[in-house]
């Protein structure tokens, strides 16, 4: 087995991930360190939209929501006082998969179009009333003042925060790549191309992708948790839709073929918005037509640029 | 009694200002097969033509007329540029490309008319309250845009039913490859279709924005609501967007008012006051989870789709 392009630029982007911090200590930007926690936040989001978005067509709008169920299950919980993390993050993690559960069983009885319109429209649902409780800061989003307690690992500590990001977002990754590996990715796959086909040998279809959906939720949850203890804030902007809408640009940008390529989406992505911020405020009215030049011209993905890639003359690949 | 009657009023033309939203929106996917996200762009840039037409020309009536055919133009302008590329492709993609052109279209607007919002005043023969029967007086406005959108469905009906244009409409819906066989300008007609769904969003708009201030992303709230009621009325159907555009109208205007007053009666009041805002939000997408449960295609599916 050669090594292709595809892997070895997988293997590159984490490398450099990893090293970040070191960089990071000798040069002294700290800024860099919050923005790339950022960015493994989102990519753990958008790998887990990768799930149900790529590997099984369902073209979910909603996502965002829970980003924003998982950070205000961390955030209240932190309100009533509740600090520990083993209690903060499960409960997160719940929260998320019984939203995902719900509108799972209801939003897959239809497909296409209508699916993308209903994921939405029940995010936005968790939104408004995200929005209307006072108790939580209403439109006005919480503060939270201390980071979840995990005993001996101190998450206020930025590069120990960091990789315990980093780290469930490798883990997030391989966890993607064993599933739609495995026989119920294969199901699940197998629904994305011709779903009556597979019901017609026998899958529970509907039960697959509720499953994968409920998955992909929790994992969207997870991000929450950890969004909301980077910014030590959270507030129902988290959960918009054009949130969502951002997410699935890290997604097709990255590329929806492979487990990792998500991640290369919210890099280029975050990393694209903080470039053309420094050139100009109204960086969105060059972002906006390059999203859609993508769209017309770059099908596939950064994922897809570099698998077509091949290696110069005569490092032909065995069969 | 006055308020519950007033409160219907105000559903209805909430409900009808809806339906030009949703209307643009089932005919483009109907038609096109397009999803389009950025028609609430298109509300936004027609309440922005208005306030700006108005207080060019002095007159709230001629700034509206120029700011329907102005919306009717870029409207034409986007499907020629970026849309009529978008057909044919997965609705994956659609969501993406009109992703993107809501990003430019919100900045492009706060470049041109600054961060801030701007207001739209009304004339004042149309900013009074009109006196309906006997010690029941309602807004003038508000009664305006109820017969306006009114007449633009029953117009919009005799287009798609009555004309050469209309049948040409309903046939490239049902195959489009036939109708351009038999040497239909299919493209022009496209760029029609997507410059008349522009042009109602645009209204929409603009008959909205004296009530509410123009402001950026106003256009984004409103598109969640078409959406929800394209899902209620089956996407495709004019005739069941104008029936769940009522329905929604309705139901989140009477529920937004009378809610509070019924969780009252059933909770504490500190309770219900805390519920109430948040629960009376979540009305129409219940009605949505209801419909989708008994019929997930919607009440008057176009079929097929």
């Amino acid at each position: 087995m050669t090594l292709s392009i595809r892997n070895l630029a997988t293997v590159a982007l984490f490398a450099a991930l990893l090293l970040l911090p070191l960089y990071v200590q000798a040069t002294g930007d700290r800024f860099l360190l919050t923005l790339f926690t950022r960015i493994v936040i989102l990519a753990l989001a958008a790998v887990s939209l990768n799930l149900i978005l790529g590997f099984g067509g369902m073209m979910s709008f909603g996502h965002a929501a829970y980003l924003g169920i998982g950070g205000y299950a961390v955030g209240m919980l932190a309100h009533e006082g509740i600090v520990s993390g083993l209690i903060q993050w499960p409960v997160a993690l719940a929260a998320s998969a019984l939203f995902a559960l719900v509108i799972g069983a209801l939003s897959l009885r239809t497909r296409g179009v209508y699916f993308i319109m209903i994921t939405l429209a029940f995010a936005q649902m968790a939104y408004y009333v995200i929005a209307g409780i006072a108790r939580y800061g209403g439109d006005d989003g919480l503060t939270i003042y201390k980071r979840s307690q995990f005993g001996a690992l101190n998450l206020s500590n930025k590069v120990v925060f960091y990789y315990v990001c980093l780290a469930l977002l490798m883990a997030t990754v391989y966890l993607v790549w064993r599933l739609v590996n495995s026989r119920f990715g294969m199901v699940i796959r197998g629904a994305r191309s011709n779903e009556t086909r597979m019901r017609a040998i026998g899958f529970p279809t509907y039960r697959y992708k509720l499953v994968c959906f409920v998955i992909a939720g929790t994992l969207g949850g997870l991000a929450g948790a950890l969004l909301a203890n980077h910014n030590e804030f959270i507030s129902p902007a988290t959960m918009y839709w054009t949130r969502s809408g951002d997410l699935i640009v890290m997604v097709v940008l990255g590329g929806m073929g492979s487990a990792a390529g998500p991640v290369f989406g919210a890099v280029a992505l975050l990393v694209l918005e903080e470039v053309l911020s420094g050139i100009t405020e109204y960086w969105q009215i060059i972002l906006g037509p390059l999203l859609l030049l993508i769209v017309l011209f770059a099908r596939g993905g950064i994922d897809g640029l570099l698998a077509a890639a091949r290696w110069p003359q005569g490092k032909k690949a065995p069969a | 009694m006055t308020l519950f009657i007033e409160q219907c009023l105000n559903g209805l033309q909430f409900g009808l200002l809806l339906f030009l939203l949703a209307a643009g929106l089932t005919l483009v996917f109907g038609i096109m097969d397009l999803v389009n996200l950025a028609h609430g762009s298109l509300y936004m840039i027609g309440a922005y033509f208005a306030a700006t037409f108005a207080a060019w020309t002095g007159s709230f009536v001629l700034g509206a007329i120029l700011a329907f055919f102005a919306t009717l133009l870029v409207g034409m302008a986007v499907e020629v540029i970026a849309m009529r590329r978008l057909y044919g492709r997965d609705h994956l993609d659609h969501v993406l490309g009109t992703f993107g052109l809501i990003l430019f279209f919100d900045e492009a607007v706060r470049l041109i008319w600054g961060p801030d919002g701007m207001s739209l005043p009304l004339p004042s023969w149309l900013n009074t309250a009109a006196t309906i029967a006997p010690g029941f007086s309602y807004s003038a406005y508000k009664l305006a845009i109820i017969a306006v959108t009114l007449a633009v469905a029953g117009g919009l009906y005799l287009l798609v039913m009555r004309t050469r244009i209309g049948m040409l409409i309903r046939a490239g819906a049902s195959n489009r490859e036939m109708v351009g066989a038999l040497g239909v300008n299919i493209k022009l007609l496209y760029t029609l279709v997507f410059g008349l769904g522009a042009a109602l969003a645009g209204l929409a708009g603009l008959m909205q924005a004296p009530i509410l201030t123009v402001q950026i992303g106003m256009g984004e709230n409103i598109l969640i609501l078409a959406f929800v009621i394209t899902v209620i009325g089956g996407i495709g159907s004019i005739r069941g967007s104008f029936i769940a555009a009522l329905f929604v109208g309705f139901v989140d205007t009477l529920g937004r008012s009378f809610f509070p007053d019924i969780l009252r009666a059933v909770l504490s009041p500190a309770a219900a006051a805390t519920l109430a805002p948040a629960l009376s939000s979540m009305l129409i997408y219940l009605l949505m989870a209801i419909v989708l449960i008994v019929k997930p295609e919607g009440l008057f599916s176009a079929g097929g789709r």
